[in-house]
């Protein structure tokens, strides 16, 4: 028989009159309120979730924003027959997209190996011209047809086809367009696993999760409050890079806030419970930072921020599409982009809510709270 | 009375190989203050977080109020106030959002507005957590405890590190507490602590009790409330401490860094026995102090070492 069947259940009168009584959720908004107090309140969090990626973004945007073609540097060796090839390049209708240089043969070569110009142009002996350029270089390849085409037009020939241009630099189709989602993707990733992640190994390595256990805390509302925080932060980021984009880059939202704000809360739950998987049981900040990078790694690479996926090999995109960064990302982008409406991307949502589920599940079932 | 804390044969082994706990049985009655004293690495932090529920024992029994851990975790959980021996409180927030946060997880709790007067934190209560001093840190781990309005406090060395003015005011706390019919179980390295504080203790070492009872019941069972020590001259050998026993109404003795020290009943009578023999020796009396005897002379007599030992 247990000791606790022997003894008689004891009601003692209590110490001091309770001045008040809590609802059942008093415990769970205390903790989401603390928890936001303290992300605001901590300088370093504010950088690397707000600032961190505003900088990146813009910084980015402005490196890679579309600019007119510069003019292509040609060098023409200097002889006899570079007076009538250069004459004859200034000639054409288009003699503003080159930089043309007249010089000995051996400081062509030497430029040219520099990088300094895209082309050589070397007239021989039999009043032809010879190009050197560097078939693996594209501005080099590009400036040889150019130039051939203007030299060919300028000497006479006649084109048999009639044609005409139209040029496209619409938003929605530049770099700074595809890199705004992919950026808000990693942050939602970033914030996310560091957000639940470090905050709780943080709080077991400080013993505070042992004496909140000590509590009648229900075990249950800490891990929400914890998640729902995320949400609160999500909201914000959304807001700050879209707006960001559209302020500064004339970016072009197609889709509703609505669904823009209710991919990123899956997305931020998502990473929230691959976070709280990740930290489920490491008893030192040490060793959850090396676990945390481990798992973010491969969507840093794979997962389509900086530039697209569909550059590696077609054996590896079916892994690629199972990443929940991937799976956001793509959402993401077809969303603010294309407007495409969240019941066509149902494949994306099922991958997030598997990888945010299936973590959560384990979470809970290794989770130590001392 | 009530028993308010029991516990039977419990045991701790540690990953298998560190023997924290072996055997330990106590029997708290509610309203007592009830103290567990012993060296670093007793096992008295072991102990009371069993007690609390945040350990689970390798075997034993814990009935807290009459209740199990196992079945009835919860309803526990609202009678229990807690102070770990080692929390570090989040520091970006205030004192009283801290207190607060506590207070919000208990059914019928206490204003924290009272409870932060009581450890006279109330000039802190809007200072962030990272900037107070360590004293209190400390006084804000028992208000978070004492915010729950629990029927029994655990305190995990509640006044290490408290300067002596705050430490009298926690002991004043804990009192009050116990005067509204509060059941207190601490642990300290104390002994001062212990002997003002506790109505009953139990002296801990390598997880097992060693003594347990009022102070000043450990301190008779010493066998005199008394204790001289002396050095004299040239070495005792350890055969002379026999000739100290013989003196008249000691009841035992020790020595240590030639100094020997004697349990005395009755000093008066032992006092000029022992200056005759001296004299007889052939030796001189280098130092004499007489003074009241402690739990710390307990602690030397049960296990040859000092409580505070590293
Ligand atoms: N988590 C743990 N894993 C392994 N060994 C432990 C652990 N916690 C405590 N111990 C060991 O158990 C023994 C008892 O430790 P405990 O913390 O209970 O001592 P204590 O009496 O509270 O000491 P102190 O006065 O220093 O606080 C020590 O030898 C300690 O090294
Ligand atoms: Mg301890």
């Amino acid at each position: 028989m247990s000791v606790a069947e022997k003894i008689p259940v004891v009601t003692i009168p209590s110490p001091k009159r309770p001045v008040r009584r809590n609802g059942r959720w008093a415990g769970y908004w205390h903790l989401l309120w603390a928890r936001l107090l303290e992300l605001k309140r901590e300088p370093e969090v504010v950088f690397w979730v707000f600032v961190f990626p505003l900088l990146l973004a813009a910084g980015l945007g402005i490196a890679f924003r579309n600019k007119p073609v510069q003019a292509a540097p040609v060098a023409i060796v200097s002889g006899a027959a570079a007076d009538r090839a250069e004459a004859l390049l200034q000639r054409s209708p288009r003699h503003a997209s080159f930089k043309i240089d007249v010089l000995d043969e051996s400081a062509a070569r030497k430029g040219f190996r520099l990088g300094k110009y895209d082309l050589v142009i070397q007239p021989d002996l039999a009043g032809g011209l010879r190009y050197l350029y560097d078939p693996a270089r594209p501005e080099s390849v590009l400036a040889r047809a150019e130039v051939d085409d203007a030299l060919q037009a300028a000497a006479g020939r006649k084109d048999v086809v009639a044609t005409s241009e139209i040029t496209s630099s619409e938003p929605g189709s530049r770099y700074i367009d595809f890199l705004i989602p992919g950026l808000l993707g990693m942050n939602l990733m970033n914030s996310g696993m560091w957000g639940v992640g470090f905050a709780l190994v943080d709080m077991r390595q400080r013993k505070l999760l042992k004496r909140f256990v000590g509590t009648p805390m229900r075990r249950g509302d800490f891990l929400a409050a914890l998640l729902s925080s995320r949400l609160v932060l999500m909201i914000m980021e959304i807001g700050l890079l879209l707006s960001l984009g559209v302020i500064f880059f004339h970016m072009k939202v197609l889709g509703s806030i609505f669904t823009i704000v209710l991919l990123g809360s899956i997305g931020a739950l998502c990473f929230g419970g691959v976070g709280l998987l990740t930290a489920s049981r490491a008893q030192k900040i040490e060793s959850v930072s090396g676990l945390m990078n481990l798992v973010m790694m491969p969507m840093w690479i794979f997962s389509g921020v900086f530039f697209s996926y569909e550059r590696f090999p077609a054996m590896a995109q079916p892994l690629i599409k199972a990443l929940p960064l991937t799976a956001l990302n793509d959402a993401l982008r077809a969303s603010i982009l294309e407007g495409t409406p969240l019941v066509h991307q149902w494949p994306r949502l099922l991958v997030m809510a598997l990888w945010g589920g299936i973590s959560f599940v384990l979470a809970l079932r290794w989770f130590r709270w001392t | 009375m009530a028993t308010a804390i029991q516990c039977r044969d419990l045991r701790k082994t540690y990953d298998g190989k560190v023997e924290a706990v072996r055997g330990l049985n106590l029997e708290i009655q509610t309203g007592e203050c009830f103290g567990l004293l012993g060296p670093n690495g007793a096992g008295k932090t072991t102990t009371i977080e069993i007690l609390e529920g945040l350990l689970e024992p390798t075997s034993g029994e814990v009935s807290i109020l009459g209740h199990s851990w196992r079945e009835n975790e919860r309803e526990l959980r609202e009678w229990l106030g807690i102070s770990l021996q080692e929390t570090r409180l989040s520091e970006k927030l205030s004192v009283r959002e801290t207190v607060g946060l506590f207070a919000s997880f208990y059914r019928e709790p206490r204003s924290t507005d009272d409870v932060l007067e009581e450890m006279q934190l109330t000039e802190k209560a809007d200072a962030w957590v990272g900037k107070l001093s360590g004293g209190q840190r400390q006084r804000l781990a028992v208000a978070t405890a004492l915010v729950s309005n629990p029927k029994i406090l655990f305190l995990d060395e509640p006044t290490t590190g408290l300067d002596p003015q705050s430490r009298r005011q926690l002991w004043d706390i804990i009192g009050e507490f116990q005067g509204a019919g509060g059941t207190v179980l601490l642990t300290t390295h104390y002994m001062d602590e212990a002997e003002r504080l506790c109505d009953r203790l139990a002296i801990v070492d390598y997880g097992q009790i060693i003594a347990e009872g009022t102070p000043a019941d450990l301190i008779e069972r010493l066998g005199g409330h008394h204790v001289v020590e002396f050095a004299i001259s040239g070495n005792s050998d350890s055969a002379a401490l026999e000739i100290w026993q013989e003196l008249p109404s000691v009841e035992s003795v020790r020595e240590e860094d030639g100094m020997v020290g004697l349990s005395v009943r009755e000093p008066h009578l032992t006092i000029p026995a022992l200056l005759d023999a001296i004299d007889k020796q052939g030796h001189q009396l280098e130092h004499l102090t007489t003074r009241q005897a402690s739990l710390e002379d307990v602690f030397v007599r049960l296990t040859g070492r000092h409580l505070r030992e590293e």
